[in-house]
């Protein structure tokens, strides 16, 4: 299993705000696990594909040299079962940037509707755990995510492709 | 921009109760973040970021939470309290913190206990009326 919560950007706006999509399908054994006989996506897992959204994000506006992790969760709600055959629409926006953290709001929405609203913050974390070491390499953005931003053209991109512009 | 001591408070007590997850009661001046609120790291930039947003200003957070910087200076600590050095150094950082309690017995582990409600409500109102 790949941990990896989202399909594919469709937009990005470098710096600001991005939208991924999350197709859910009853191919996902843990859909079936959480509760039984009622399949439906844990909404931690709808926390984690925020996560990835927005971290990609704030990765993305520092070309991808920090170590972005996520260290706070400042607000989930939710207001729906997410089930199998749900398109979900991941929306992320920064609030604040700084050189050692940053905030993001977001929406997962289905249609028209409302599915949750999650807030998060990350550290860049070379810059907060004085005296504790990690490994030089970036181990946080790595190949998995380049297929995620196929689409996108963007600096620091670590796959290299070249693909249409963001649509912002 | 003037704002009184009160509408400060009130806003940054706010800022607390949604940064923490604390209920407003709890905000008092005197509450400390860590001690009495409950904060840890990751939650001081988190009040920075949400103050910068209440208040439309920048917020360093070194300015804000100068004390966390003092603590890895070996100069400035000696048996686990803060030098005659260290003090002056924290007291020229934290302008608008009282020492006077903590000078008769400057433990480093007493530093936590620095950050109070009021501490920032000092900082902001000094910060927004300066403007």
């Amino acid at each position: 299993m790949r941990w990896i919560w989202i399909d594919k950007f469709v937009e990005f706006e470098s710096g600001r705000r991005a939208v991924a999509v999350k197709n859910v399908t009853a191919a996902e054994e843990h859909l079936h696990d959480h509760v039984p006989g009622f399949p439906v996506m844990p909404e931690c897992l709808m926390i984690e594909s925020m996560a990835q959204t927005a971290g990609i994000l704030v990765g993305q506006a520092g070309d991808f040299q920090e170590k972005v992790v996520l260290a706070k969760i400042s607000k989930a709600a939710f207001f729906d079962y997410v089930t199998p055959g749900d398109s979900l629409r991941i929306e992320a926006q920064i609030g604040t940037i700084s050189p050692e953290a940053a905030s993001t709001s977001g929406r997962i929405t289905r249609g028209e509707q409302l599915i949750a609203e999650i807030d998060l913050i990350f550290s860049h974390i070379d810059r907060n755990l004085a005296g504790k070491r990690f490994p030089e390499e970036n181990f946080v953005f790595t190949g998995a995510i380049t297929s995620l931003l196929r689409d996108f053209a963007l600096s620091g991109n670590p796959s290299g492709s070249r693909g249409r512009e963001s649509g912002g | 921009m003037t704002m009184s001591r009160d509408e400060v408070f009130q806003k940054v007590q706010g800022v607390l109760v949604d940064a923490l997850g604390v209920d407003e009661e709890e905000v008092t001046a005197e509450a400390t973040l860590m001690g009495d609120l409950g904060a840890e790291s990751i939650d001081f930039l988190d009040i920075v970021f949400r103050l910068e947003k209440a208040f439309g200003m920048k917020v360093p957070r070194e300015e804000l939470f100068p004390a966390e910087g003092l603590l890895n200076n070996p100069e400035l600590i000696s048996n686990g309290k803060l030098t005659a050095k260290g003090l002056a150094e924290l007291r020229e950082k934290v302008p608008h913190t009282d020492l006077t309690e903590f000078a008769k017995d400057p433990s480093i582990s007493k530093i936590a206990d620095l950050f109070t409600v009021n501490a920032i409500v000092n900082y902001v109102a000094g910060k927004v009326n300066a403007t």
